[in-house]
């Protein structure tokens, strides 16, 4: 009795109920994305085009000039250059750190592995601001490594180039984004198919021939993918710089945030975030081709294998 | 199988060792200097003591920032479930004009850097009657947290089978009862989880937070200002409490939202 008018409607109304129902779900998040993030970034690239009047105001005068600010003044380019260099050291750092410890807990542990896994997983949301400020108790020129050193004769005066030193910078975000790296690497290393690893030993390799010629191109997908995180968050990250390197080593974020702060100036703050934006954008691109390219050939492998 | 003494394990496992201690060793540090009884943090420690965490418990501005965190955090999670669970299902089940787009977009609040998206929003909320106010505070937190939660239960959704709902459809359930007692029951784990996820993010974001917040600051923007003031054993009483909740709510949601690594 009650099923018989509902199966009515939906057998003569079928498209139509299905439409709206599309609509009332898509709607509200798509508006909202819309009105409350894609038109902010585009204010930010349309900011970058305006002039600011006496007081630092944004005022609508089309101009260039933030942009030519942006590529003449050698500020810019050498902060960019030298946060490309921190990304890309913290980046090979975390890699270097992964490998083994992924490796152990995919291929050498088996009782437990539930237990380490989350152990590497859960660092990833334990709040970032407590775990810059463990570095600064530690490395500070009172803190705890110095205090050790002392205690243990090692030295006899604090050494105070431990913090505010580009060093600092460094192994703060190294701590901070490896368990982002370890994540898809440990995930890479889980799904190479054991045979392969047995195979490749069958066939007289080595254990180092198989883990540089099997296992490690096979994990490049997740070693990608675990790099490009790193790079990018390191690109992004203006706190540690200034808890831990100082006032002598800013990174690009950093300069956004003064231009939107003490320097006031929205414009060219807008130019390097747009910059920035771009950058992202185009590295994430460029990893991602290349991650498909080698899923692509790790499938077209799997085929080769799998044709008894 | 029987495992002797064997040198290249042994590495690899001493490696592996020195990467965890490097990734636990500053959080232990912090936690045990929370029972600090002095106001400096030196080797060795003289003795065990509450003192901070009384301090803290009477630090108005500190209990006052952390409550102001969970308001933000329970508003921002509440637009990510209400927008990223209807979201995920119109991206997992139909088919629209702009669907291409749409994916596109809400990947970003995840894969640009947070100042960009924290600066973009600092210069247009104002444009539209949203000064710099813990209003702008929420709708930057709900925004990224609609990204979370629609990439989570998007997941789940697409490896849920659709003949399921067809099923329930052929057999006469209108829409709304095959959403409640199929759709629903499939994704209740992965919606706990994303909620207790977007919870955590949002009790720990700096970036957005810090360019649209007025006065009232959030719990990490609070620590970061006592961090800037000098360093105080009572930062670490607060990290220890931070650290202990985000677990809990991290074992909580992989606990019941888990299940997902095959």
């Amino acid at each position: 009795m009650d099923t018989a008018p509902a199966a009515k409607a939906s057998d003569h109304t079928q498209t139509p109920p299905k439409r709206r129902a599309l609509l009332f779900l898509v709607l509200p998040p798509a508006l909202w994305l819309l009105c409350f993030l894609v038109v902010p970034y585009l204010s930010l690239f349309v900011q970058s085009f305006l002039a600011t009047n006496d007081l630092g105001d944004v005022v609508f005068e089309p101009t260039l000039d933030p942009w030519k600010a942006f590529f003449t003044k050698t500020l810019y380019r050498s902060t960019l250059l030298y946060t490309f260099k921190i990304a890309l050291t913290v980046t090979s750092l975390a890699v270097l750190f992964s490998v083994p410890l992924a490796y152990f807990i995919a291929f050498k542990v088996r009782r437990g592995k539930e237990l380490l896994y989350s152990l590497i997983i859960v660092p990833l949301w334990v709040s970032y601001i407590v775990r810059a400020y463990a570095w600064k108790i530690i490395l500070g020129r009172e803190g705890i490594l110095n205090s050790f050193l002392q205690w243990a004769k090692i030295t006899d005066a604090p050494v105070e180039a431990f913090l505010y030193s580009e060093w600092a910078i460094i192994i703060g975000l190294v701590h901070i984004y490896t368990p982002f790296v370890l994540m898809p690497v440990y995930t890479a290393f889980e799904q190479i198919p054991r045979s392969l690893v047995e195979a490749s030993k069958d066939l007289g390799a080595g254990r180092l021939t198989t883990f540089f010629r099997v296992v490690l191109p096979l994990s490049l997908p997740g070693i990608i993918a675990g790099g490009t995180f790193a790079f990018v968050l390191s690109l992004g990250d203006f706190l540690a710089p200034v808890l831990l390197g100082g006032t002598d080593n800013l990174m690009i974020s950093n300069v956004v945030q003064n231009l939107f702060g003490t320097s006031n100036d929205r414009p060219l703050g807008s130019v390097v975030g747009i910059v920035l934006l771009v950058v992202v954008v185009a590295l994430l691109e460029t990893t991602s081709r290349v991650e498909q390219s080698f899923a692509s050939l790790e499938s077209g492998r799997g085929r080769l294998g799998g044709a008894r | 199988m029987k495992r002797r003494f064997d040198l290249p394990t042994f590495l690899v496992g001493a490696a592996a060792a020195a990467v965890l201690a490097f990734i636990y060793l500053p959080m232990v540090v912090v936690v045990v200097y929370s029972f600090n009884p002095d106001a400096v943090n030196v080797f060795p420690m003289r003795g065990f003591s509450l003192r901070w965490y009384r301090i803290m418990l009477e630090d108005e501005q500190l209990i006052g920032a952390l409550r102001i965190s969970l308001l933000v955090a329970l508003g921002g999670t509440s637009i990510g479930l209400l927008l990223g669970v209807p979201g995920a299902i119109a991206l997992a089940r139909h088919d629209f004009p702009g669907k291409r787009i749409l994916e596109r977009i809400v990947l970003l609040p995840l894969t640009l850097p947070g100042i960009v998206t924290g600066v973009a929003m600092l210069s247009f909320f104002p444009l539209i009657g949203v000064p710099v106010s813990l209003l702008a505070v929420l709708i930057g937190h709900g925004t990224f947290l609609i990204a979370i939660t629609l990439t989570q239960v998007y997941a789940r959704l697409r490896r849920l089978d659709p003949s399921l709902e067809e099923a329930s459809a052929d057999l006469g359930a209108p829409p709304i009862t095959t959403f409640f007692k199929v759709v629903l029951p499939n994704i209740k784990t992965a919606i706990i989880g994303s909620a207790l996820l977007s919870f955590t993010l949002s009790l720990d974001e700096i970036p957005v937070t810090f360019f649209l917040i007025a006065g009232d600051n959030t719990l990490p923007i609070q620590i970061w200002a006592m961090m800037r003031r000098g360093i105080s054993p009572e930062v670490n009483a607060i990290s220890t409490l931070v650290f202990a909740g985000s677990i809990g709510l991290i074992l909580l949601g992989t606990a019941l939202g888990g299940r997902d690594k095959e």
